[in-house]
């Protein structure tokens, strides 16, 4: 049961686990080049789709982190700040806690020309109290399927509030 | 990329070669560009310092993200990233060294696929470890 000071809500607690509208993620060569450029990759088939082919791959292939995630959302005009999903909380601080990325490469390799369907769901609200005073610690789950309905990746999210 | 490595060639207890980073403020707008991170604590200096920080730091991401450049460069073609990710416990600045570091902690061969458990983390020049955390990789066997 939530403590007495709990900033879970019920409204909260009945978003665990439930996923959120799914997203069309477009893998595309200019997206992946740019991902890999400013993270300074070396690999030339991060970079260049004849290369890329010579080993294998269908295309310039997506760099570790990179899930296609568009810098905006194509075909939308631009909007206000990201929307959290109905609730808020008291805490006015937020920290990116750490992310971890899976892949499922026996089921595709992300290249450019991937159309992935992204679905993420919380998966749990934790509060504890850390030297920064209370927090809510968000864990996030997402899933990524390939237009041929395969999960090619998994990502899970933390997120701190304090 | 250097030479193919192999599962055989690899022992618990070995750490993977380096790699080093030094972000300047300009690879910190590219990262912004390229992953779609716009907050302004890692270019705007004077929005960095009024959030309550002495000056610009590096995007967690991109720490990850060159974890994910160290893993990448020693699987070599043959071999996969299954799973990598790290937290992101200290702050990192721009125009200071950012070693990525990797330790083999376990090997296992399950399915016909060849494992490789790692500790992986970034550190700054106090040899402090700001973004701790762990990978699973398949590499080539020789048999």
């Amino acid at each position: 049961m939530a403590q007495a000071s709990s900033v879970v809500t019920d409204d909260m607690r009945a978003l665990v686990g439930v996923e959120g509208a799914p997203m069309t993620l477009e893998v595309e060569k200019t997206n992946c080049r740019m991902f890999a450029r400013s993270v300074g990759h070396t690999d030339a088939i991060y970079y260049d789709e004849a290369a890329a082919k010579a080993r294998g791959h269908r295309s310039i292939v997506a760099p570790p982190g990179f899930m296609g995630t568009p810098v905006f959302h194509p075909g939308q005009a631009p909007t206000g700040p990201a929307q959290s999903r109905g609730y808020s909380i008291p805490y006015k601080r937020v920290l990116n806690g750490g992310t971890e990325y899976e892949y499922f490469p026996e089921n595709g390799v992300i290249c450019a020309g991937d159309t992935i369907t992204a679905r993420s769901k919380i998966s749990a609200f934790e509060e504890t109290e850390g030297s920064l005073g209370p927090m809510l610690i968000t864990t996030r789950e997402t899933t990524y399927t390939n237009q041929d309905g395969k999960v090619v990746a998994k990502m899970y999210g933390t997120t701190i509030q304090y | 990329m250097g030479e193919q490595v192999y599962f055989e060639d690899v022992r618990e207890g070995e750490e993977i070669p380096q790699l080093k980073k030094n972000c300047s403020t300009q690879q910190l707008v590219l990262w912004a560009a390229g992953s779609g991170d716009f907050y302004q604590i890692h270019y705007d200096k004077d929005f960095a310092q009024r959030t309550g920080l002495k000056g610009l730091i590096v995007h967690g991401a991109l720490k990850n993200a060159f974890l994910g450049q160290l893993l990448h460069d020693w699987v070599g073609e043959q071999g996969q990233i299954r799973r990598f990710g790290c937290s992101y416990r200290g702050m990192d600045e721009p125009d200071q060294d950012i070693l990525c570091r990797g330790i083999v902690t376990k090997k296992r061969s399950e399915d016909g696929r060849h494992y490789v458990e790692l500790d992986v983390w970034t550190e700054n020049p106090d040899g402090k470890k700001t973004s701790p955390g762990t990978a699973i990789v398949t590499l080539p066997s020789r048999a």
